[in-house]
């Protein structure tokens, strides 16, 4: 399958091992990727803080740039609920018919990682091999936005050497946010700090999860409490080979 | 609300005394934790609970479009069983109201059960003023009200609270020497302190769960059985609701009696359900008035996104599920509705000026758990979203107004402008790139200054690397 990479503006710019590997993944499984280089941002910062008409430019930009891809897939759930949530009502915002109806007909092909593999490819065993203990925290836009289930908890389990441990209260958020984070520092770190109690009760050596968003917050708090637990994207886990 | 709006203390302000306070975190962490796991499984036993949900969504939804006729149809009905409706602006008019009411019972007492509204529209103090003392009767009111503190959960309004704590409080305040911490106990003492202020009563204020236009009949739901005291035992009862209590048809109950339980108490049905319509001769109340308070829901009403906000049955599932309620308490929000629902309706009612309320909507990292329990299915985190874009909107409107909101402004607009076109977003990431060079170490940032230092404080920040992913790519195709 011809797959377009939507690497998202926070990957691109801090994580571009996450891409990378997705690279490597989708290859190794016989796809041809290709990654649009006119892409920037799909605007979720801007509309979740409440900046709707700054979002509006974002989603002519991201339409015009995917509009004729077979699949359009990104290693961030967020940035996928954004697209297919809320791109119909920036739509709307513009009041601009052939966005709304090219925006519709976009949604159906954009997918986030994991549930493109599952459900769309129905691969669960990608060939991995990733020998550490790992437990894998649910993000709240995998869960409640796009409904991943337990997709990345299979492809998990099929991947050789590693040893998946249940993270307790997993589906708790972990306080990030986005601007939520600085906006009320306090309270997102009193949050943080459970997850980071739960993270380490599991004596896991890698939290991983199908945000890098979530994962730089969880992993900027165990590192500064030197717990030596690392947070790695769950792609890096599955692009892993011995 | 006309009047230009006080100034309210944000979220962010208040929030910190409480995040800072381990004992008040305990006990509501523990109580939030107990009623979610319980209202799991009571949930979990229905098999048409989404259908239940679907149910509910949609007769709320069909009210609040039709809500002029279903008013009309329940002032009619409830003259026509012998009750007097009065309409009401705002917090002032009914206030006068009810205060109007219970001094023309020349008492100086009202019992009261089970209002949050009355909550909203300040009237304990307002009959203060008039020299009549309100008595909250159900349980957790009464403490709170003997403590002088404010409630801090819609439905448990003591949650802050543990054991210990009511017992001094109740030692003290109820005059009682001796007094174990068991909440049968505990249960006694206000009872008996109760029982004799009841049988005196010539008053009662009560609030409504539902009213049914079809009847006339007004519902309140409770544990504690004092609801049922204060709406039976004295002669005149005063009902007051929000104009967004009214459902259409007495046969909705059925959808809302199996929602309501379940969602707030974790029990498959409430210990006391009482419904009355108008007066019976000879018969509890003699003279029976329904209060119907607007004060802001017209206005939540004219707003298509912001509407469904209205068909909230009070239940607070929301709140013990919700992760910033659960480490900030209620009072964080400054208002008599806490948490996601508080979130946002608070800031509809106040309006959009008022900057406590207005920072009520960032409260949350839209996680979406609140969405996922409501069983009217509001969703909550599109409500808060929106009103987030309308709060900036009227920044923007008025010049940028507050300060500290600028240079997000700025940055939004200039990150916009950036994003809009790939070079001038590539020349960003450099910048940013070769930028943090002061602040970073080996890879990690562990100190910035100004607004992002909000960020390191507590959290390190992973250094851009330096090659993007788009370099790398650009690389990889030669
Ligand atoms: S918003 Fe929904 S969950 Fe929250 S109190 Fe209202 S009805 Fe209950």
């Amino acid at each position: 399958m011809q797959i377009s990479l939507f690497i998202t503006c926070f990957n691109d710019t801090l994580f571009p091992e996450t891409g990378r590997a997705m690279v490597q993944l989708l290859e190794r499984l016989g796809h041809t990727v290709t990654f649009p280089m006119e892409q920037t941002c799909c605007g979720q910062m801007h509309y979740n803080t409440g900046y709707q008409e700054e979002t509006i430019p974002l989603v002519r930009k991201f339409v015009d740039v995917f509009e004729g891809a077979e699949a359009i897939v990104a290693p961030s759930a967020s940035c996928v609920g954004m697209v297919k949530e809320f791109y119909p009502k920036v739509a709307d915002r513009a009041d601009d018919k052939v966005l709304a109806g090219k925006v519709d007909k976009m949604i159906p092909r954009v997918f986030e990682l994991s549930q493109f593999l599952v459900e769309e490819l129905g691969v669960e065993d990608v060939g991995a091999y990733y020998p550490h203990r790992v437990t894998y925290h649910p993000t709240c836009h995998s869960l409640r936005m796009l409904d991943v289930g337990d997709a990345p908890v299979r492809l998990l389990r099929n991947v050789r050497g590693l040893e998946l441990i249940e993270l307790p209260d997993s589906e708790q958020c972990c306080g990030f946010g986005g601007t939520f984070a600085v906006k009320n520092a306090e309270t997102s770190t009193a949050m943080l700090g459970d997850k980071m109690c739960n993270i380490k009760s599991t004596g896991a050596e890698v939290c991983t999860a199908a945000d890098n968003s979530c994962l730089m917050h969880i992993g900027g708090g165990l590192q500064r409490q030197s717990s030596g637990v690392e947070t790695v994207h769950l792609a890096e886990i599955l692009a892993s080979t011995e | 609300m006309s009047k230009k709006a006080e100034h309210t203390p944000t979220f962010e302000e208040s929030a910190k005394a409480y995040l800072d306070n381990t004992q008040l975190r305990r006990n509501i962490g523990h109580a939030t934790h107990t009623i979610r796991d319980k209202r799991e499984n009571v949930v979990d036993e229905m098999p048409d609970w989404e259908a239940l949900r679907e149910a509910g969504d949609a007769i709320k939804t069909h009210t609040m479009r039709h809500l002029d006729e279903y008013l009309l149809q329940l002032e009619e009905s409830v003259q026509e069983a012998g009750g007097q409706v009065h309409w009401a602006r705002d917090a002032e008019e009914a206030n006068q109201i009810i205060t109007g009411l219970v001094k023309g019972k020349k008492v100086n007492e009202a019992v009261k059960v089970k209002s949050i509204t009355t909550d909203e529209i300040g009237l304990n103090k307002a009959l203060a003023e008039e020299g009549i003392q309100a008595l909250e009767t159900d349980l957790a009111e009464l403490i709170v009200q003997l403590a002088g503190d404010e409630p801090s959960h819609i439905l448990v309004p003591a949650i802050h609270k543990n054991r210990a704590e009511i017992r001094e409080l109740f030692k003290e305040k109820l005059n009682k020497d001796e007094l174990s911490d068991r909440p049968e106990d505990l249960a006694e003492a206000a009872r008996l302190y109760l029982r004799k202020k009841f049988l005196n009563a010539k008053v009662g204020i009560s609030g409504a769960n539902f009213a049914v236009a079809e009847t006339g009949t007004v519902a309140v739901v409770e544990s504690e059985g004092n609801g049922r005291m204060c709406t039976t035992l004295p002669d005149t009862l005063i009902t007051v609701m929000g104009i967004e209590k009214v459902i259409p048809r007495w046969r909705d109950f059925e959808v809302f009696m199996q929602l309501l339980p379940r969602s707030s108490t974790a029990e498959r049905m409430n210990p006391y359900n009482s419904f009355w319509t108008g007066v019976t001769e000879g018969d509890g109340p003699q003279e029976f008035h329904v209060v119907l308070l607007d004060n802001g829901r017209t206005k939540v009403l004219a707003d298509e996104m912001g509407r469904q906000t209205l068909n909230c049955i009070r239940c607070s599932a929301c709140l013990n599920v919700c992760p910033v309620y659960e480490r900030t308490g209620g009072h964080a929000y400054n208002s008599v509705y806490p948490g996601p629902i508080g979130a946002i309706l608070t800031p509809q009612l106040k309006g959009l000026d008022d900057e406590g309320a207005a920072s009520l909507p960032y409260a949350s990292t839209l996680c979406g758990a609140c969405y996922e329990v409501c069983p009217v299915k509001i969703n909550i985190p599109d409500v808060l979203v929106h009103l987030r874009g309308k709060i900036v909107d009227e920044q923007k409107r008025n010049g940028g107004l507050k300060s500290k909101f600028e240079p997000e402004h700025i940055g939004m607009k200039l990150l916009s402008r950036a994003f809009a076109n790939s070079k001038r977003y590539e020349r960003a990431q450099k910048v940013a790139r070769s930028g943090q060079k002061l602040f970073a170490d080996e890879g990690v940032i562990s100190k910035l200054p100004g607004y992002l230092s909000k960020w390191t404080n507590t959290r390190d920040l992973k250094a851009i690397p330096d090659q993007t992913f788009r370099e790398w790519w650009r690389q990889r195709d030669e």
